[in-house]
């Protein structure tokens, strides 16, 4: 008779976290910081058709990184969650920390109960009247609200470094992009600074000066407006 | 992924009947010709130089008493279309309100919007869906207008309580006066060659008259300061006529009248 093959819950988990995390570290960061009148988002994304930053809501935006299948599911999940809620509720009752809690109980229940854990990391902004939110979520689930400023995905530590030092209250879009790119730019799997033009960047924007939905991909020759200009 | 998300495709009336289904209305078990229910009357589409114009007047009716003054009944569903309704208010509303999420929904989830066509064939959907209702007394009329900008210009779809959906030219109106609109508008428009402000002007002259003839019809409110919603959609968006702008092609007309 073979013996019962026994991993404790301890080595199962650290198992399960050091596959997501060697998945998440191979995906290209994405970085978020206040401006003066919203939130930017940049990532570097060569493709112009996948994206790794979304719209979910009047007021929410929505980046994954790490496999894209799993971070896409959720972002689909998290638009249906907001339309709904606004449907049965009104617009305004849609809030970024009940989406982020969501996704939190998604990737918590992953972790601890498939063979499989979620390799994805995601960020959940929000711009309020005042200020703005911003929720980043691991793999197994757990959830930090940052303020100001996050960054996700691989090597984003050493991208909240560079946010860290450089970012200011009530900076410009302008100034703040190009924080965002100085920051990308030194990232391990990322080009040289002049690599990383309007092209290979993924942009947008939660701008409150805008009415209704305030979700604003930043594209073409505006996007190199906003980097060199 | 969610709990109680099981449906997985782009569109959102579809997921609210698979996954959440008593956020659906369900009208279908009255017979409604026996209730009065608020209707609202006259609305109109044109097509003018610069895109599509809606308009419509702000009376609701309740069998033949005043429900509601002022109600809007031309709504921008998004960047460059407009429906407006005729028929019972409340299920028109409500079908307004599916149809703005369901192209947002859309777009979010696929991300880009549909093209015209295939945003008047959503409204086509939604109509079918309502079939039961309507064959219960609550028959919506909607009209479906806009910029086209893969065409480059203004487009108007009537639509018949099948679903059935209808390409028209240069104009329509429809809603209790909207024959009598109609016999005023062709007079006037055709060949898409009206300017902005010839185009305010017809969608007014059309409305007056239509509420001459019609006494569900609204007409100008003066002593309210009501007047009709007039929105315009061109290549940059969706635009409101303002109400001052109205007041003064009102009393144009009028005065015109009177010099005859």
């Amino acid at each position: 008779m073979s013996t019962p093959f026994y991993v404790s819950p301890e080595q199962w988990y650290q198992d399960k976290a050091e596959y997501a995390r060697k998945g998440i570290a191979r995906g290209r960061p994405i970085v978020a910081l206040e401006y003066d009148t919203g939130i930017v988002l940049m990532a570097e994304n060569r493709s112009a058709t996948l994206r790794k930053i979304s719209e979910i809501y009047d007021r929410i935006a929505f980046g994954g990184v790490g496999k894209l299948d799993e971070y896409e599911n959720l972002r689909k999940a998290g638009v249906r969650y907001a339309d709904m809620r606004g449907y049965s509720f009104s617009r305004e009752d849609v809030a970024g920390k009940s989406l982020a809690n969501e996704y939190s109980t998604v990737l918590g229940s992953v972790f601890t109960r498939e063979m499989k854990p979620l390799e994805v990391e995601i960020l959940v902004v929000e711009i309020k009247e005042q200020g703005s939110a911003l929720y980043q979520i691991r793999y197994d689930g757990s959830m930090t609200d940052m303020t100001h400023w996050a960054t996700i995905g691989g090597d984003s530590d050493r991208l909240g470094d560079v946010i860290r030092g450089g970012w200011k209250a009530g900076m410009s879009l302008r100034d703040a992009a190009r924080l965002a790119r100085k920051a990308l730019a030194g990232s391990g799997n990322g080009g040289s600074l002049d690599d990383l033009d309007e092209k290979s960047l993924e942009i947008a924007i939660l701008d409150r000066t805008r009415v209704g939905r305030t979700f604003r991909r930043v594209t073409g020759e505006e996007a190199s407006a906003l980097l060199r200009g | 992924m969610f709990k109680g998300q099981t449906y997985g495709g782009d569109s959102f009336y579809e997921f609210l009947r698979a996954d959440h289904p008593g956020l659906l209305p369900d009208w279908t078990r009255l017979d409604w010709s026996q209730i009065q229910v608020l209707h609202g009357t006259t609305v109109l589409a044109i097509v003018c130089k610069e895109g599509a114009l809606m308009a419509g007047d702000r009376l609701a009716t309740e069998g033949h008493a005043v429900g509601t003054r002022d109600l809007e009944k031309v709504f921008r569903i998004d960047d460059s279309c407009m429906m407006a309704i005729a028929g019972a208010a409340g299920p028109a509303i409500e079908m307004v309100r599916m149809f703005q999420l369901e192209l947002e929904h859309f777009e979010k989830l696929d991300g880009q919007p549909l093209t015209f066509e295939g945003k008047a064939n959503r409204l086509s959907f939604l109509l079918r869906q309502n079939l039961p209702a309507a064959m219960q007394g609550l028959v919506v009329m909607p009209i479906f207008a806009g910029f086209d900008h893969d065409k480059g210009r203004g487009r108007i779809y009537k639509f018949d309580i099948t679903g059935g959906r209808f390409r028209e030219a240069d104009y329509y109106a429809t809603g209790s006066g909207g024959k009598d609109a109609r016999g005023s508008l062709k007079k006037i428009v055709g060949h898409m060659e009206l300017s902005r402000e010839e185009a305010i002007h017809a969608a007014v002259e059309a409305l007056m008259d239509a509420a001459d003839e019609d006494r569900a019809t609204g007409g100008i409110d003066v002593a309210r300061g009501i007047f009709p919603t007039v929105k315009i959609a061109t290549r940059t968006g969706v635009e409101d006529v303002a109400d001052g702008e109205l007041k003064s092609i009102f009393e144009r007309i009028v005065a015109q009248r009177r010099a005859a």
